[in-house]
């Protein structure tokens, strides 16, 4: 058993002359919660396809929980909730779990309580026994959720998984989420609402035009804040100094803004103005959100 | 093979629950019971006015019209439960968390064909069952070789599914279902052409006849179906539509199962190599 859940090295897909994703490099340690984030159209649900089988690599190789992918053994303990979860409409609720629990192997009495506990645990026990048809938008996704979690899943692939869920459903997918994290399972999340992935995820990487640009650890972001000052006047040897209490510095007139590592940097930057014989007339810290994070590496 | 019969299973399941099973046994049901009550009166004129070799050429030619009518819808059925039984579910989503389940893609396909195959044998025995049944019933009638004759009627099914599922894994539903009923018409004017080449001794014709029957081996099942279920008379006459003159050689049942084990390996492969 590798300490690694997934791992995946240069995969890349072409479709015709155009590549889908160009290169697909990470790892994902066991036990992790991984956001997956890009633009639309920047091969994500490309990339987990690959990951998952469904789609064959052009190239390059990757791994989940030790085998390669596109083999069966590959995906004998992963669950995967697809962005857009389709399913045979004619079956009931607990119809469709006990036909995905037999293409896992499960069966008897232990699959039926497993798929009571999974019912219970998405809120459609008393809708087991409706057809899927009759069931609204959210419902659908929640059934699609626990299919999901279906054999105890040691890894699991949410692709949008809050997408058509009210506020209710999206705190309920963000509680299971933390529930399969304290139990040591891998999410590996691909979401639109960066506001969800930042208080789920511990690592994200970001993807554009089919490339992994970077990986940032949850956390970092936190510590860092960004600054707006507006000063009385400014020059190049002042915004030369006020560059070295931070980074990314950019100045508009007299309004200046730069980015510090902590709040304990502020007061030496306004004591630093006040002796320079600059007028600080506003300053403003505040932290920079995942959003702001987004914007910068894939806008 | 656990994951195949899963999935046959819940193909099954699916004819039954979107009551296409019901329907069939249903509009079966009636075809049996029209050609019960029509095989009833004419089997009550014949005896009263016919020679015994003379009702027997009528009773026979009644049963193998009734027979000819099933293979038809035999052959339609087989296609309708086919073509979409792969191909609208890759064109929906739907086998997108069938095939990220831990089982062999293959086993996924090979599951659907076992279930639609299952769908035609149970129709296929109502009909052809029933004919023969209520022909023995109504006139005391059973035609010359059933156990032979039968099994190519399944075969010929068999070879218009299995194309339909081969058509699934790269055409949309549509397009699968103009294709495999394109490719049946081609059989069927192939057949057509064999049978008046020989008649009229035209050698280009009836070779390509033998090439259509080759492409798509379903209209020379039927023909060699129908030569084996006639009496002796009939066949030697030749004077009914169903007394083929060119009679397809017995190896034709050979290559037609040749033929749906390489078109089944094929569609099996296809399904596994393409994207999804």
């Amino acid at each position: 058993m590798g300490e690694l859940a997934l791992e995946a090295q240069a995969l890349r897909k072409d479709f015709g002359a155009k590549a889908a994703v160009r290169d697909l490099t990470l790892s994902v340690p066991r036990g992790e919660v991984f956001g997956f984030l890009g633009p639309n159209g920047a091969g994500k649900t490309t990339s987990i396809k690959m990951l998952l089988g469904l789609v064959h690599p052009s190239s390059g190789r990757g791994r989940l929980l030790g085998a390669a992918i596109g083999r069966p053994r590959a995906r004998a303990r992963v669950g995967y909730l697809p962005e857009h979860f389709a399913f045979h409409e004619w079956l009931r609720g607990r119809e469709l779990l006990r036909f995905h629990g037999r293409l896992l192997g499960l069966g008897g009495p232990a699959l039926e309580s497993q798929i009571d506990g999974l019912l219970r645990r998405v809120e459609l026990l008393e809708a087991s026994e409706r057809c899927l048809r009759e069931y609204s938008k959210g419902m659908k996704q929640r059934v699609g959720l626990a299919q999901a979690l279906l054999g105890e899943p040691e890894l699991v692939f949410l692709d949008e998984p809050t997408s058509g869920l009210d506020p209710l459903g999206r705190r309920l997918v963000r509680d299971v989420i933390h529930e399969l994290k304290a139990r040591g399972t891998t999410v590996f999340l691909n979401s639109h609402l960066l506001s969800e992935v930042e208080i789920t995820c511990d690592r994200v990487a970001f993807v554009k035009d089919g490339r992994v640009v970077r990986e940032l650890t949850l956390g970092q972001t936190e510590r860092e804040l960004e600054v707006e000052l507006r000063l009385e006047r400014t020059s190049p040897a002042i915004l030369a100094g006020l560059a070295g209490f931070g980074r990314d510095l950019r100045a508009e007139g007299e309004v200046v803004r730069l980015r510090v590592e902590g709040e304990g940097r502020l007061p030496e930057l306004s004591r630093w103005l006040a002796a320079q014989g600059v007028g600080l007339y506003h300053l403003a810290a505040g932290r920079r959100t995942l959003e702001d994070v987004f914007m910068e590496v894939v806008g | 093979m656990r994951a195949a019969l899963t999935v046959a299973h819940l193909t099954l399941a699916e004819a039954r629950r979107r009551r296409i099973l019901a329907a069939a046994a249903l509009l079966g049901t009636a075809f049996v019971l029209l050609f019960a009550l029509g095989f009833h009166f004419v089997a009550r004129d014949v005896r009263s006015q016919a020679s015994p070799v003379q009702q027997r050429f009528i009773l026979s030619f009644v049963v193998l019209a009734a027979l000819y009518a099933a293979n038809f819808l035999i052959v339609m059925t087989s296609v309708l439960v086919t073509i979409d039984t792969l191909a609208g579910e890759i064109g929906s989503g739907v086998i997108e968390t069938l095939c990220t389940k831990p089982v062999p893609r293959w086993q996924v396909a090979l599951g659907k064909w076992l279930g639609c195959l299952a769908i035609l044998a149970l129709y296929a025995s109502l009909l052809c069952g029933g004919v023969l049944l209520a022909a023995r019933l109504v006139a005391g009638y059973t035609p010359p070789n059933v156990a032979r004759g039968l099994p190519l009627l399944l075969l010929e099914g068999t070879v218009l599914l299995t194309l339909a599922l081969l058509g699934g894994t790269r055409l949309s539903t549509l397009a699968n279902g103009v294709t495999v009923f394109g490719l049946y018409g081609l059989a069927f004017i192939g057949g057509w052409m064999e049978q008046i080449g020989t008649i009229a001794g035209n050698a280009p014709a009836r070779y390509i006849g033998i090439a259509a029957s080759l492409l798509v081996p379903s209209e020379s099942l039927w023909q060699l179906a129908a030569h084996y279920m006639q009496p002796a008379i009939m066949r030697d006459l030749g004077i009914t539509p169903f007394s083929p003159n060119s009679v397809p050689s017995p190896l034709m049942v050979a290559w037609a199962a040749g033929y749906v084990l390489v078109t089944l390996a094929l569609a099996l492969r296809l399904f596994r190599t393409r994207d999804l």
